[in-house]
């Protein structure tokens, strides 16, 4: 059998959780605002402000389109740089990683730890901004609840992307290349703001089969608005497919890269 | 107190035959033999990229061998490295303390990743801040603490799973002699208890106080291995008499035929009659700057890893 680097994970990556969870909330006051903050401004500025130009979409106002889309962001955003900038900061500037395998862990303990982390964080930020767009009256009932416990998944997904970047890199500055060049255009072009089928063709089956954002707005836009298809279930497949394989992956390549 | 693991049959803490470490195309260490016997300190001198981290790291299970055997407690380093790290506590080279937490949960926390139970970590942090006196120290950060009080914590947390073996990488490097001397005095306290210790150093008088045996090593491979005062008379002898290097000088030491090494500007005699020789140039020479001074292990380092200095 192949070595996947599975077997070396054991109960105590949650010690690697808990470290962070334990820094985490050491400076809640900075960690607790943004994600009330944030989606207060997009659904002011482009749901009422530029969606006071936008007619509804598919029938569905333009603040309840985007809804569902601010908090995949919002979940993408947290679970991949917290892989990728603050887990390389840990691994490379404070040798965190070094100081956990000295003790009984392995460096997959770390791993699969930092990435449950990142995924955390995601569900907290959403979970933080659901009372924000109940608020509202953007999301429905009680089905939105359903936004909480996808987020932990959806999290995971870009957590295990953004940790093998995080393997890769040379440094913190090339980081930016997979921000700008990956994280960005998917931010535009995942269905987020816009319909995707208002675009070419070949640019839809682009984003359905390579952004991993377009399936987390899919399964977030019909648990608020209720409204699921087999489509869903296509996606939320291809999300679990995806994160297995980058979760090896990130195991695999942070192996190479820190046992020396 | 520290130690728990018990092994009847087995005196040998560590045992390495032909052990190698090869990056790349550097051989780091190249097939040693060496044994640490329980209860003692051993030390790995050597000059800077001798091979002596490379084979701490070996013996922490946190890099892999190339080949050769590394045992630990009598285990295997490759088939069993958690049960080994429990009983281990390293102190590494570079530190790694955890830059956003405070003194005291660096020591939690990390007793943590032992499966240490709070109630029982909070009691180990505080006797350990006590044992290392950084109890005033307890809630501050760790970018606020001195090089020092870093170094002291660092120990401390390689205590806080009551390990029956420390590594300890350069454990006294940059301090001042009073933390030096205090480290030393704990590191032999906890000796007394039971506990074995491995070091490296670059302090010759540091290991010379504080090694039961070493090893010097240079370009990966051991060049020998013994008690501090063993290898001290067996390799300098038991005095030595340094001088200006002048040709008047080594002119009455070839007169009475004491052979001799110049080292930059003075020449080194190794000998077991260092007043005959002190004698013979202050009387025939009448020269002033004349010392005599028992051999140290530093005239061994040097006099078997040369003066070139190491990239
Ligand atoms: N990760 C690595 N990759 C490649 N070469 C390495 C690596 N780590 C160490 N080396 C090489 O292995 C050799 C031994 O290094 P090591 O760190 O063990 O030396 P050392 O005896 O601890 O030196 P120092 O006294 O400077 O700490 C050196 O030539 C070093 O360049
Ligand atoms: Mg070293």
């Amino acid at each position: 059998m192949v070595d996947l680097g599975l077997s070396r994970i054991t109960g105590s990556a949650l010690y690697v959780w808990r470290r962070n969870w334990d820094a985490f909330i050491k400076t809640y006051r900075v960690n607790f605002i943004p994600p009330f903050v944030e989606p207060l401004l997009y659904l002011l500025a482009l749901g009422y402000g530029l969606g006071a130009f936008v007619e509804a979409i598919d029938g569905i106002p333009y603040p309840q389109y985007i809804a569902p889309a601010l908090v995949s962001i919002s979940v993408m955003y947290s679970a991949f740089f917290e892989c990728t900038y603050s887990s390389f900061v840990r691994m490379y500037y404070q040798k965190t990683f070094d100081a956990i395998i000295a003790a009984p862990l392995s460096i997959e303990d770390v791993i699969a730890g930092e990435i449950l982390w990142g995924a955390t964080r995601g569900t907290i930020y959403a979970t933080l901004m659901l009372p924000v767009l109940i608020a509202f009256g953007v999301v429905d009932l009680p089905t939105s609840f359903l936004l909480i416990p996808f987020a932990l998944p959806a999290g995971l997904l870009f957590a295990c992307i953004g940790m093998c970047f995080t393997a890769i890199t040379p440094g913190i500055d090339a980081l930016n290349y997979p921000s700008f060049l990956f994280i960005t255009p998917m931010f535009l072009f995942s269905g987020t703001f816009f319909p995707l089928d208002i675009l070419p063709e070949q640019v839809q089956y682009f984003a359905i089969a390579f952004l991993p954002l377009t399936h987390v707005v899919n399964v977030n836009r019909a648990i608020t608005l209720t409204a699921f298809s087999p489509f869903v279930l296509f996606s939320l497949v291809w999300i679990g497919v995806v994160t297995v394989i980058f979760f090896v992956i990130a195991l695999r390549l942070m192996r190479r890269r820190l046992i020396v | 107190m520290y130690s728990h693991l018990r092994r009847d049959s087995i005196s040998d803490v560590i045992v390495a035959e032909s052990l190698e470490k090869r990056f790349d195309d550097v051989v780091a260490v190249d097939r040693i033999d060496f044994a640490v016997r329980e209860g003692e300190i051993f030390g790995f001198l050597g000059p800077n990229g001798a091979g002596k981290t490379t084979t701490m790291k070996m013996i922490q299970c946190v890099s892999p061998k190339t080949a050769g055997t590394l045992r630990v407690f009598g285990m295997d380093v490759s088939t069993r490295p958690r049960q080994i790290k429990q009983h281990l506590g390293v102190v590494p080279q570079e530190n790694n303390l955890d830059p956003d937490f405070t003194a005291y949960q660096n020591l939690t926390i990390y007793a943590r990743y032992f499966g240490i139970p709070r109630k029982t970590a909070e009691e180990r942090a505080e006797e350990l801040l006590d044992f290392m006196q950084l109890r005033e120290k307890s809630d501050v950060l760790i970018d606020k603490l001195s090089g020092g009080m870093k170094r002291r914590l660092i120990i401390a947390r390689a205590l806080v799973n009551d390990p029956e073996l420390l590594i300890l990488d350069e454990p006294t490097i940059g301090l001042d002699p009073q933390a030096r001397h205090l480290i030393w005095e704990k590191l032999k306290e906890i000796q007394a208890q039971g506990n074995t210790q491995v070091m490296t150093t670059h302090y010759l008088d540091e290991a010379a106080r504080l090694c039961d045996r070493l090893v010097i090593m240079d370009h990966g491979k051991i060049l020998v291995e013994g008690s501090p005062g063993s290898l001290i008379s067996e390799y300098a002898g038991t005095d030595i008499v340094e001088a200006d290097s002048t040709p008047q000088v080594m002119a009455c030491l070839d007169a009475i035929g004491a052979s001799y090494d110049a080292v930059g500007d003075v020449v080194q005699v190794f000998t077991g009659r260092p007043h005959d020789v002190v004698r013979a140039l202050m009387e025939s020479c009448s020269h002033e700057k004349v010392l005599a001074r028992p051999a140290t292990l530093e005239d061994v380092f040097l006099k078997l890893t040369g003066r070139t200095l190491r990239e």
